[in-house]
């Protein structure tokens, strides 16, 4: 009896992690904005009473903006953004050739400033990098999030997924044990979402201003007392790809408005 | 700054139209201090007024609890067509001012 | 280098200090508020009634609270609202605002978004043209994010 005991526990113990890490069913997930009060919502939907579209318009701006030595516009190379930036933040992080491995979109940004602009780097989070990115993404606002569907990322997914489902920190959380398997339930106030990266850069409550995926993930990861990764730090890039992989098909919000 | 204003481009004369302003500002409180123990002074938006063809229709007086980006919110009756004008003025100089226009029938 | 007994009493004694001051100087009081609140009112009598403020009893954050006052009132040339005013308890200064109207403001009714720094109690109070005061009053309470990130 005591061995069927024992054999019964190490069973339940070898399958629980399979079980808990119950990865959310296509059609169980949900954005963000289903988890907000009503408030934050009206906040989000009303473009002249959401302050992310605040940065939009500065992006706009910078968008027709000549800049370095190469004395370049994004505008001179890309053209009206409303119809060439269509449905591109939407396949973000993606596959960079000259460096083999995925960049997110503030990355792109930071790179086309670099060799085709030669102007000076914007830092991360900077009120400019936000600005432009908020722009770019915004103009692919409603469409389907299709990151990571190129075959040369797959190994980067699968790193991001395996960050996501690892423990970390003082507390020895993964984000698997909040954001599949307790999502609905709170944390101290605050509802535990699904973590699905629907409308990055957000305008969060909390920052009072528009922040970068990565900015959230660190203030998850420094939630759980661990040490953050620096911005743009590969495994940061790998963990945003499988977020969004993870959200495939769900629309982007761009600039959403978040707790 | 960046400022978002919605007002109806067209009205009713005698209709009571909102009036929606968003402006681009840190609000920093003054009570706030740095990782080093310095206090971040203050920089807020005091003050907001609203012209309706040259005539104040609605002013603020604003504070420290006023959370960043401004947002207010208020009515007029819709007299004539024009140009209603919105002005921040603010610690440090600042100021800033928009536009819009509208068509009463 | 150690530390001598001066320096770590020097040490302790700022440690201790501090916390003690901080808090007073970062909260508005009752005597505040009423004070901010006769310095717009002065005397007058403050009835309760025809203000009507509607701000969430239960805040997801309470760095960015909408909230909206409206009062009732005709809005003519001799029956109109003056001047709104908000005033909240416990932030560090007791003012939120002022807002000023006349009688081509077709309705009494302003919002915006504002920072409550802790649970409290909210303060809106109209001048009439016949220069009455009239107020309202709501709690909120404030919940706190669980993951708080480090200040940059």
């Amino acid at each position: 009896m005591i061995w069927w005991r024992a054999i019964a526990v190490a069973a339940l113990v070898a399958t629980t992690p399979a079980l808990l890490a119950g990865e959310i069913p296509p059609d169980a997930r949900r954005s963000g904005y289903s988890f907000v009060s009503p408030d934050t919502r009206a906040m989000q939907d009303d473009d002249t009473s959401n302050p992310g579209m605040l940065f939009v318009l500065d992006g706009e701006a910078l968008w027709g903006k000549k800049v370095g030595s190469a004395d370049k516009a994004c505008a001179d190379c890309h053209g009206d953004a409303r119809s060439s930036m269509k449905g591109v933040a939407a396949r973000y992080p993606a596959f960079e050739k000259a460096l083999g491995r995925p960049i997110t979109l503030d990355q792109r940004i930071k790179l086309c400033r670099a060799n085709h602009q030669q102007a000076s780097p914007l830092p991360y989070e900077s009120r400019d990098i936000l600005a432009l990115s908020a722009f770019v993404a915004h103009q692919s606002r409603g469409f389907p999030i299709t990151a990571g569907d190129d075959p040369q990322l797959s190994a980067f997914v699968a790193q991001g997924r395996s960050l996501f489902m690892q423990r970390e920190g003082q507390l020895n959380l993964a984000c698997t044990n909040c954001h599949d398997d307790n999502f609905d339930k709170h944390l101290a106030g605050s509802p535990i979402t699904q973590a699905q990266p629907t409308g990055y850069p957000i305008y969060r409550l909390e920052w009072q201003t528009l922040g970068s995926l990565e900015r959230r993930l660190r203030s998850c990861m420094t939630g759980v007392r661990a040490q953050a990764y620096d911005y743009g730090a590969p495994e940061l890039v790998a963990l945003e790809l499988y977020l969004m992989s993870r959200a495939r098909g769900m629309p982007m919000e761009t600039p959403a408005v978040r707790p | 700054m960046a400022a978002l204003i919605n007002v109806p481009s067209k009205a009713k004369r005698g209709d009571i139209i909102e009036i929606r302003t968003l402006t681009s500002h840190i609000m920093e409180t003054g009570f706030r201090h740095t990782m080093d123990g310095a206090l971040v002074p203050r920089d807020i938006i005091t003050s907001f007024t609203c012209s309706y063809n040259g005539t104040e229709i609605f002013r603020a007086d604003l504070f420290p609890a006023i959370a960043a980006n401004p947002y207010l919110s208020f009515f007029t009756i819709a007299r004539e067509s024009g140009k209603l004008e919105f002005e921040w003025i603010g610690d440090n100089g600042y100021a800033s001012t928009a536009s819009a226009s509208i068509t009463v029938e | 280098m150690p530390t001598t007994r001066r320096q770590f009493l020097y040490l302790a004694a700022s440690v201790t200090v501090i916390p003690i001051v901080t808090p007073r100087a970062l909260e508005a009081t009752p005597a505040m508020l009423n004070t901010a609140i006769r310095n717009i009112v002065g005397e007058a009598p403050i009835r309760t009634g025809k203000v009507k403020l509607d701000i969430p009893p239960l805040v997801e954050n309470g760095n960015t609270v909408p909230m909206t006052v409206s009062v009732t009132s005709p809005m003519t040339a001799d029956d109109y609202v003056k001047s709104i005013h908000v005033f909240n308890e416990k932030n560090p200064q007791p003012n939120i605002g002022n807002f000023y109207l006349n009688p081509s403001s077709g309705r009494a009714q302003v919002s915006t978004r504002i920072r409550l720094a802790d649970t409290q109690r909210v303060v809106a109070i109209a001048r009439l043209s016949d220069d009455s005061f009239w107020q309202v009053s709501a709690d909120i309470v404030v919940t706190l994010a669980a993951c708080t990130e480090e200040v940059n």
